[in-house]
């Protein structure tokens, strides 16, 4: 069809959805898109992956984004169906996730009258979206359409809502082709400035203790930007640290790797980033979660910070040198410079600095104790570590709390796009969802949402999606029947006293995943955790295990709430002070 | 540059595509992110292209400037953000209604102040006036004062416009 035919509305949606390369959405019908499922039903080009509620499409399509690159596609009726996407598209907008969010909504004479399963989209979903559009216009659909893929994957990358009334879907108007709508003002800056870079490069070659702080922004600027990363930090022979969402942007496997930094990062990340005396920050945003106490936050050191979104730069920490751009471009200008102006860091201080890394490195912050009496879930992890080593064909997902923060100092990443969590909103029941949608992206790939018992109830109803399209999805529960991050912190900071924190009346794990039709693995001795890791890997279809785990174990290290980098507590042995300040408690 | 724990008071200039909802995008990023707003307007400026133009007076440490600023250009809609009080001289004007109700010699000294303010009677009864005045917040803020003890009933203010001064635009 050539441009200017008249087409439906609905017609338009997919039409502009096939032109901007979409092949999947998630989504649940309702009578506000029936229109659209109309037209999803009469072609083939798009296929429809039907959840069980609609925060969940959110997140299968997060999952799918981040595991692809691609943007991810969600179509919920309106109402409830808006609603209940709202979780998901304030956690796209915290993890930079690019989603176009297609709502229905009450025909245009009725939005105001209060109508069925009428609510105001736009004006709930404003704070929780990049950015969102009510479309009254059938005229305006197509161009909307593509202006929404062109917002939700440009710059910072994030979620979009377009909120298309009933009687537009109906309505017939005239197609327009992606190459026919520019935004008017939307530009965002990718290309860095090279006077910026070039200072960054002195100030990086000069460094005598230097370290990359690296997060998501490496792995929003595509694989490229992490090879590039790598070739750089080889170069220099400086350490690297990676934030919860950066994981992956440097191999995890390589000797330069300190690990994730933060509050349960590890001991020599921490406190090389309180002693570096050079930061290069590329595409971290100095997060509550990294930096701890802001005023004692790494005192000594120039800080770089590179960032596509302005408003990340001074945000939170005032820093030296900020480069706004593109994360592949900066680095690929700041290797051909440090090239051209041949570039030799200073040895003999790079030596003491690593040295005194290797005796930071040597106090083994994640050693545990490994019993034979009771299954600790950092050895269930360590097991499933081992179980998939080598593979480059392993998507990971979590839920929150301590099995997500056990996930990420246990399994290794060594190439971007591999980790799935929700970094800055922090969603329970984010994970399943997630792990669907990285299995619909990668049909061949073993995706396993390393999962609590508390978190994974609340989106247990996808194991029916899982069910329908037939997706070999593992759920690893590491079931220490508590929702143990908030027992963790009532251990520490409120007098063990556990109000509310306890899971019970659990579900029989097995029985429920037997309940959807997959299989469901328990295991609840040391003996039986390797043969419940391979026969879950072996089997084709679903799979839940109830890995019964120490239900005391704590998650450390820990900066906790207030205190500075050089503050953390290592182990059970070290108890937080009585004198936790004030200040401290109240941060969550 | 001013310390950095100084509070200061910024007149920030935004253009903006004139569509529904892009008042709301602006004043949500204030709420949600706890920045003050002083004073507000928006009309639009140029039909052709549909942009509406928003003074926003608001007031901060240099880094909370920044910030509100980079928010304010992250905005889809918005094509651009400017600092007045940082790039140099610039007007800034804004107009109030102001009715007083009186009589006898308090009457009489109303008009005599509004005179030297040179605000404007728009509106005249046997026992009222409604002044226009034109001016600076601070202007405004004096008259408003003085009438508050002249028989003042009723005060709207249009909160600031402005603009730099010299040649170049926005």
């Amino acid at each position: 069809m050539s441009t200017g035919t008249k087409l439906t509305g609905a017609d338009i949606v997919i039409k502009a959805l096939r032109d901007q390369g979409v092949d999947t959405i998630f989504g649940y019908p309702g009578g506000a898109v029936l229109p659209i499922y109309d037209a999803l039903f009469k072609q083939n080009d798009i296929k429809h992956i039907l959840v069980r509620h609609e925060q969940a499409a959110v997140h299968a399509a997060e999952g799918y984004a981040r595991s692809t690159g691609k943007v991810g596609v969600v179509l919920v009726t309106s109402g409830p169906g808006a609603t209940n996407a709202v979780t998901g598209l304030v956690d796209a907008l915290m993890d930079s996730i690019p989603l176009v969010c297609l709502t229905g909504q009450v025909p245009t004479h009725l939005i105001g009258n209060d109508a069925f399963q009428e609510c105001d989209t736009t004006g709930i979903t404003r704070p929780a979206t990049k950015h969102n559009y009510l479309v009254k216009d059938v005229n305006n659909l197509a161009r909307t359409l593509h202006e929404g893929f062109y917002v939700a994957k440009s710059g910072r990358p994030g979620p979009v809502v377009i909120d298309i009334p009933k009687d537009v879907q109906f309505a017939e108007g005239t197609y327009r082709t992606p190459g026919e709508s520019q935004p008017k003002s939307y530009r965002p800056q990718v290309k860095p400035d090279l006077n910026r870079v070039e200072e960054a490069v002195e100030l990086i070659a000069n460094a005598k203790r230097p370290i990359f702080y690296v997060g998501g922004g490496v792995i929003n600027a595509g694989p490229i930007a992490s090879q590039l990363l790598t070739q750089f930090v080889r170069m220099t022979g400086y350490p690297c640290t990676n934030t919860l969402m950066g994981l992956g942007a440097y191999p995890a496997s390589d000797p330069q790797f300190l690990g994730m930094l933060g509050m349960h990062g590890t001991y020599e990340a921490n406190l090389a980033m309180h002693g570096c005396d050079v930061m290069i920050n590329i595409g971290a945003r100095f997060d509550d979660r990294v930096t701890g106490k802001l005023s004692e936050f790494s005192p000594g050191s120039k800080k770089i910070h590179v960032d596509i979104d302005p408003s990340n730069i001074n945000k939170n920490v005032p820093v030296d040198i900020a480069i706004v751009g593109d994360a592949a471009y900066v680095l690929e200008d700041m290797i051909r410079i440090w090239k051209a102006r041949q570039k030799r860091p200073d040895q003999k201080a790079l030596k003491a600095w690593w040295d005194q890394i290797n005796q930071w490195r040597a106090k083994d912050c994640l050693r545990y104790d490994r019993t034979d009496q009771v299954i600790k879930p950092q050895y269930a992890l360590e097991r499933l570590r081992d179980a998939v080593k080598g593979r480059d064909d392993v998507f990971i997902s979590t839920e929150v709390g301590q099995h997500q923060m056990w996930a990420a100092q246990f399994l290794p990443f060594d190439k971007p796009n591999r980790w799935l969590t929700s970094g800055g909103l922090g969603t329970m029941g984010y994970g399943l969802p997630a792990a669907i949608g990285a299995q619909i992206g990668n049909p061949k790939g073993l995706c396993i949402d390393v999962a609590g018992e508390a978190s994974i109830l609340m989106n247990i109803q996808e194991l029916s999606t899982a069910a329908q399209y037939r997706l070999p999805v593992k759920v690893f529960i590491l079931n220490n029947q508590w929702m143990g991050m908030v027992r963790q912190w009532q251990e520490l900071l409120h007098g063990s006293r556990y109000s509310h924190s306890y899971s019970e009346a659990l579900p029989d794990f097995v029985k429920l995943a037997e309940a959807f039709g997959g299989v469901g693995l328990r295991a609840t001795k040391v003996s039986e955790v390797d043969d419940v890791i391979r026969t879950m890997i072996e089997t084709p279809r679903f799979v839940v295990v109830d890995m019964c785990v120490d239900p005391k174990e704590n998650c450390f290290p820990m900066i906790p709430g207030g205190k500075a980098h050089n503050e953390m507590l290592l182990g059970p042995e070290e108890r937080v002070s009585e004198a936790t300040p004030e200040e401290g408690m109240v941060l969550v | 540059m001013a310390p950095q724990d100084t509070i200061r008071r910024h007149t920030i200039s935004v253009l903006v595509d004139n569509e529904p909802g892009v008042l709301a995008r602006v004043i949500g990023l204030f709420s949600g992110r706890g920045y003050n707003i002083e004073s507000l307007t928006v009309a639009e400026v140029n039909e052709k292209d549909s942009l509406s133009r928003i003074t926003v007076v608001t007031s901060g440490t240099p880094m909370i400037i920044e910030q509100i600023k980079a928010q304010l250009d992250r905005l889809v809609p918005v094509h651009k953000v400017k600092d007045l009080t940082l790039a140099g001289p610039f007007i800034e004007r804004e107009m109030a209604l102001v009715k007083v109700s009186g009589s006898g010699e308090k009457r009489v000294e109303a008009l005599r102040i509004a005179d030297i303010f040179k605000a404007r009677v728009v509106d005249a009864t046997i026992t009222s006036f409604v002044f226009e005045i034109t001016g600076t917040a601070e202007e405004l803020n004096r008259f408003v004062e003085l009438m508050d003890q002249l028989g003042l009933v009723d005060i709207s203010r249009t909160g600031a416009v402005a603009m730099s001064r010299g040649a170049a635009g926005l």
